[in-house]
Parts: structure tokens; C-alpha cells; sequence
């Protein structure tokens, strides 16, 4: 596209391969980086157990997470005109990290390794059944974010109730630690059963992208450009649900991720809601790719779980959104 | 294009807002719906562009049931201007125009050589070529309302339906956009803009349909819709329909007791 002098924003296709050099880029750092830095600290078998049981699944894990989220934030923002939506903000994080929760306070998780990402598989399904439930079929926007935020509540209700009445205080800080989120030490396996439901929702969120670009000038002119309103919100809802949810049942929960990354690359995009989803796939991806490169090599001095990491510096960013969108709405 | 409609019928909560109204507009005309606040213009323009589905009453586009349209397929027949003048985010006026072209576009697709020639077009109709580059946030009300009417344009619709096109803008824009709309008609286009100002409606409506609470009054040239009688009994005016230099207009001279 010829025009916009003054103004960033690159060609779209320069700007998607800049992003997927950089994502790729802290995939081969993820790889290469441990606790004692650059390379492998061993050797023969150990060195190649290390390769593919730990750093491999991380990394990946790390790729589909990071993308599902920075992905789901862009669509979500985008369906919702509103720069301040998360995909915590429809329930369905709340959702998985109960069912996460329950899984540990049952005691299955102890029975079953797999239980876990399990029950928060299913936990995000049934908010995101029960914020669809709640939204109604004809709800726009504002439903949805008050069905998601209902839904919200009740989760954290009852994670609260669980933490209350749990009797094993090793089961306590069992779940908050897994509700702190984080990618070390998830196995192939965990990795197996979460990666179809992420892709499949990433897949989904994709479909929406001329949809939300019709979005920009309101429903009633999408509608009348051709755009099934009530397709997108499925597509957008059950995108969510599925990479979202799949990804919260294996990382725990990692927030701000989603609300970060469409935020920094909107101006690159030019503003396009429909371009800044896969440029926000690739983005989040490189995001959470280098934010646990980064945990790694503090790793010695202090240890800290990635959730924490992206809320620390998700939770000023979103103040000083806050202070910026008081600045533009002021007379 | 013919648009037509009959029996409609229509219930907004708990108000009748469309009371079995019949409509017709005809290609090559521009057609007017005028009528006081809440007489059910814009209701019956989202009846005709699909966006609202009538209570009772049937919409047809070239005699088949506007039901019958694949969305896609509508919209690149069918082009619908709404009242409010919403674009979210930052985008370009260039970026806006464009996505009229969207039913035009393949899944996936970039800008082909008919759609540039469409957007440009569209910018020069309504003089926004030199703010092509400008985010809309940053421009006047009349700049936004006359790149949202250009976004319609560049759909380039066999018809468009057009809610106020002329709120906000200048009395120079007004008469250019009424003069490339009178052109649209001209070249078999059919239009119908809801408007308040009579003496547009006087001056460039082949064709004026006159509403009140959900029906119509009346319908026709304009010389037999703005009658006095018409025009006190629906708006409570007092006000002539005359011309000033052969230029046809609607004297308003107060408000009726």
C-alpha cells in the first residue's frame, strides 16, 4: 500500500517477516539457553535427554502459548473495539485454572499426572459454555464482556474456596504455585495433548481477520458489508476457549501477554485489526520465548516463574494505558 | 436495481415502529424518505439493507426475497450508509474507503487494479484525496462523515441505501455529494437517502416518500409530496414548497399552533 507518510507501519508482508525472524530467532535462543548458560552442561546421553525431554518441549510449549495468547488478545480487542480487552476477560483462563485447582484439591493429579491439564481443559470448556450461555445468541460485545467477567468471578470464588478448605498444605501451595504460571518442566506428553486444541483455536481466531476489519466502522456497516456478526463472535468466543484453555491447562496462568503485544504492534499494523492478528501470533510468541530465555539466566541469583515475570511488567503497562486513555479522553 | 417492499411490518421493544408500510424505489432515481423524528426512516432503511428483519412484510432486490441473497453477494449489490458516524481505531481515510471493497475481495486477497481505481475514485467524488494519509480520529466531523460516504461509494452498489448522508457537511460538500449522487442515478444506480433537509429532497429526489409513525403519507415527485397541507399535517410546519431562480426549495416559515 502506497500512502501513510509520518506515520509507522511497515508492508504488511515486511512486518509478518520481521516478526517470525524475531520469533524465530528466540526459539534457537530458547534452545540454546539453560541455567548455566549458552550451550548444554553435559554430555552423551544426558546432553541429548536434555535436548528433547527439557529445552525442546519448552520451547515449543513456549512458541504455542505466547502466540495463542498475543493472537486471542488481538482478536479479542478486535471483536471488542476496545484496546484494554485480555483473554482473561472472557472467563476462560478463570475457568482452566479452576479446573487445574479442583484437579489438585481431588487429589487426582496425584493419581494421574495428566489430570491436570486435563481438568483445566475442561474447566476453560465449561466457562466458555457458560459465558456463551450467559452471553445469549444475539449479545453484542457488552454482553460478553459482563458474561465473561460473571463467569470470572465465580471461578475465582471458587479457587478461593478450594485454597479455604484445602487440608494439605502441600495441595495449598501446590496450586498457587500452578496458578502462578509457568513452562519448566512440562513433559512431551502434556505438550501432546494441549498443542491440537491450541492450533485448532489459533486456526479459528485466523478466519475472523476481514471480520474484524469490517468491525471498524460498527456492526450495522460490517453486517451490511457481507460479515456474519454472529459467526465471528462464535469464531472469536470458541478461538479463545480452545487456544486460551489449552494453553492455561498446561502453563497455568500467564497473563498480560494478551493484552501487551497487540497493544506495542497496533501502530506497526497500521492500525489493521485484521493484520495485527498473525503479526500479534508472532509477536507473542517471540514475547514469551525471550521473557523465559530471560528467567533462565537469572535463574542462579533468583528463581521466578513466568507469570509472575509478565504480570510485573504487564501490570504498570496497564496503568500507564489506563493514564493514556484518560489523556486522549480529556477535553 | 429495484428495491422493493410490501406490508412491513416492524416492533422495537415495545414500540411499532413500521406499520404495514409499502415502498418501492427504482433504478436510475434518487428516492427520498423524509418524516419527522421517529417516523421510522431508519428502521426502514435496515429493513431494505437486510440488517433488521421485519416483523411482517416481505424485501425484494430485483424481485428475488432479500433472504434469498447470500450476504457476500448482497453486499456487493447493495451498499448501506448508517446514520452514525463510527470507525474505530486509527486507521487511514484510505484504509476506511477500502473496506467497501471487501465484498469485491477474495478470502485473503490484497487490493487488485479495479479495486484501487474504486478507492480512488471514491476519495476524488468526495474530495478527501489530499487526507488520504490522515487518521480519521484526527479529522472533523464533516471530513469523517464524507470518508465514511466514500467508503459506500467505493463499494460501487447498484444501490445504496444512505442514512443522512448530508448531516455534518458544509453547504458546498452537501451540493457536490448530491450532485455525484444525482450522477449515480444517472448512470442506472438506484439511491435512496433519508434526509431532513427538504429542499435537498426538493431540488435532487426524483422520487420522495413521506412517513409518519411507521407508514406512509405520501408518495411521489416532489411537487405533489411537499404540499403545504402534507407538510403541516406530518411535521406541524408551516411552509411552502416554491422556487428561488428556477432552483426548487421548501420554505419554512414557523412552526404550526
Amino acid at each position: 500500500m502506497r500512502d501513510i507518510p509520518g506515520r509507522l507501519g511497515l508492508e504488511p508482508s515486511y512486518l509478518l517477516a520481521a516478526l517470525a525472524a524475531m520469533a524465530a530467532l528466540a526459539f534457537i535462543m530458547s534452545l540454546s539457553v539453560g541455567p548455566s548458560g549458552i550451550g548444554i552442561d553435559a554430555a552423551g546421553e544426558a546432553r541429548t535427554l536434555i535436548f528433547y525431554e527439557i529445552r525442546l518441549p519448552r520451547a515449543v510449549l513456549g512458541t504455542l502459548v505466547g502466540g495463542a495468547l498475543g493472537l486471542s488478545g488481538a482478536a479479542l480487542q478486535g471483536y471488542l473495539r476496545n484496546p484494554l480487552a485480555e483473554p482473561s476477560l472472557v472467563g476462560v483462563s478463570g475457568g482452566a485454572a479452576l479446573g487445574a485447582v479442583l484437579a489438585i484439591h481431588l487429589g487426582l493429579s496425584h493419581l494421574l499426572a495428566l489430570a491436570l491439564p486435563i481438568g483445566g481443559l475442561a474447566g476453560a470448556a465449561v466457562a466458555m459454555l457458560a459465558v456463551v450461555a450467559l452471553a445469549g445468541a444475539h449479545g453484542g460485545p457488552v454482553t460478553l464482556i459482563l458474561a465473561g467477567l460473571a463467569v470470572s468471578s465465580i471461578a475465582t470464588a471458587l479457587i478461593s474456596l478450594a485454597l479455604n478448605l484445602s487440608q494439605n498444605p502441600f495441595a495449598s501451595v501446590e496450586m498457587v504455585l500452578w496458578m502462578m504460571g509457568s513452562l519448566a518442566d512440562r513433559s512431551l506428553t502434556q505438550l501432546w495433548i494441549s498443542a491440537p486444541f491450541i492450533l485448532l483455536g489459533c486456526a479459528l481466531l485466523l478466519t475472523v481477520a476481514r471480520a474484524l476489519n469490517a468491525l471498524t466502522l460498527g456492526e450495522d456497516a460490517a453486517s451490511s458489508l457481507g460479515i456474519d456478526l454472529r459467526r465471528t463472535r462464535l469464531a472469536v468466543v470458541a478461538g479463545t476457549a480452545l487456544s486460551v484453555g489449552a494453553a492455561t491447562a498446561v502453563t497455568g496462568i500467564i497473563g498480560f501477554i494478551g493484552l501487551i503485544v497487540p497493544h506495542m504492534l497496533r501502530p506497526l499494523a497500521q492500525y489493521r485489526p485484521g493484520l495485527l492478528l498473525p503479526a500479534s501470533l508472532l509477536g507473542g510468541a517471540a514475547m514469551l520465548l525471550v521473557a523465559d530465555v530471560a528467567l533462565r539466566i537469572v535463574q542462579p541469583w533468583v528463581e521466578l516463574r513466568i507469570g509472575v515475570l509478565t504480570a510485573l511488567i504487564g501490570a504498570p503497562f496497564f496503568v500507564w494505558l489506563v493514564l493514556k486513555t484518560r489523556a486522549e479522553l480529556a477535553p | 436495481m429495484r428495491i422493493e417492499a410490501q406490508g412491513l411490518n416492524m416492533r422495537l421493544g415495545r414500540r411499532e415502529v413500521l406499520r404495514g408500510l409499502d415502498f418501492v424505489a427504482h433504478a436510475g432515481e434518487m428516492t427520498a424518505v423524509i418524516g419527522p423524528n421517529g417516523a421510522g426512516k431508519t428502521t426502514l432503511l435496515k429493513v431494505l439493507a437486510g440488517l433488521l428483519v421485519p416483523g411482517a412484510g416481505t424485501v425484494s432486490l430485483d424481485g428475488r426475497a432479500l433472504t434469498d441473497w447470500l450476504p457476500r453477494a448482497r453486499a456487493r449489490s447493495l451498499a448501506y450508509l448508517p446514520q452514525e458516524r463510527v470507525t474505530h481505531w486509527a486507521l487511514s481515510a484510505r484504509a476506511v474507503v477500502a473496506l467497501g471493497r471487501l465484498p469485491h475481495q477474495p478470502m485473503g486477497a490484497g487490493e487488485s487494479p479495479a479495486d484501487r481505481h474504486a478507492i480512488d475514485a471514491a476519495l476524488a467524488a468526495m474530495d478527501i484525496g489530499h487526507l488520504a494519509a490522515r487518521p480519521v480520529p484526527e479529522m472533523s466531523g464533516g471530513e469523517r462523515a464524507r470518508v465514511l460516504v466514500a467508503r459506500a461509494l467505493a463499494q460501487e452498489p447498484a444501490a445504496l441505501l444512505a442514512d443522512e448522508p448530508a448531516a455534518g457537511l458544509d453547504p458546498a460538500h452537501q451540493l457536490a455529494l448530491f450532485h455525484h449522487l444525482t450522477a449515480l442515478a444517472s448512470a442506472g444506480r438506484t439511491i435512496v437517502v433519508a434526509l431532513h433537509d427538504l429542499s435537498l429532497a426538493a431540488r435532487f429526489c426524483h422520487r420522495i416518500v413521506l412517513m409518519q409513525a411507521g407508514r406512509s403519507v405520501a408518495a411521489g415527485v416532489a411537487g405533489e409530496v411537499l404540499q403545504s397541507e402534507h407538510l403541516a399535517a406530518v411535521y406541524g410546519i408551516a411552509a411552502q414548497y416554491t422556487r428561488v431562480e428556477g432552483i426548487p426549495v421548501v420554505l419554512v416559515a414557523d412552526v404550526l399552533p
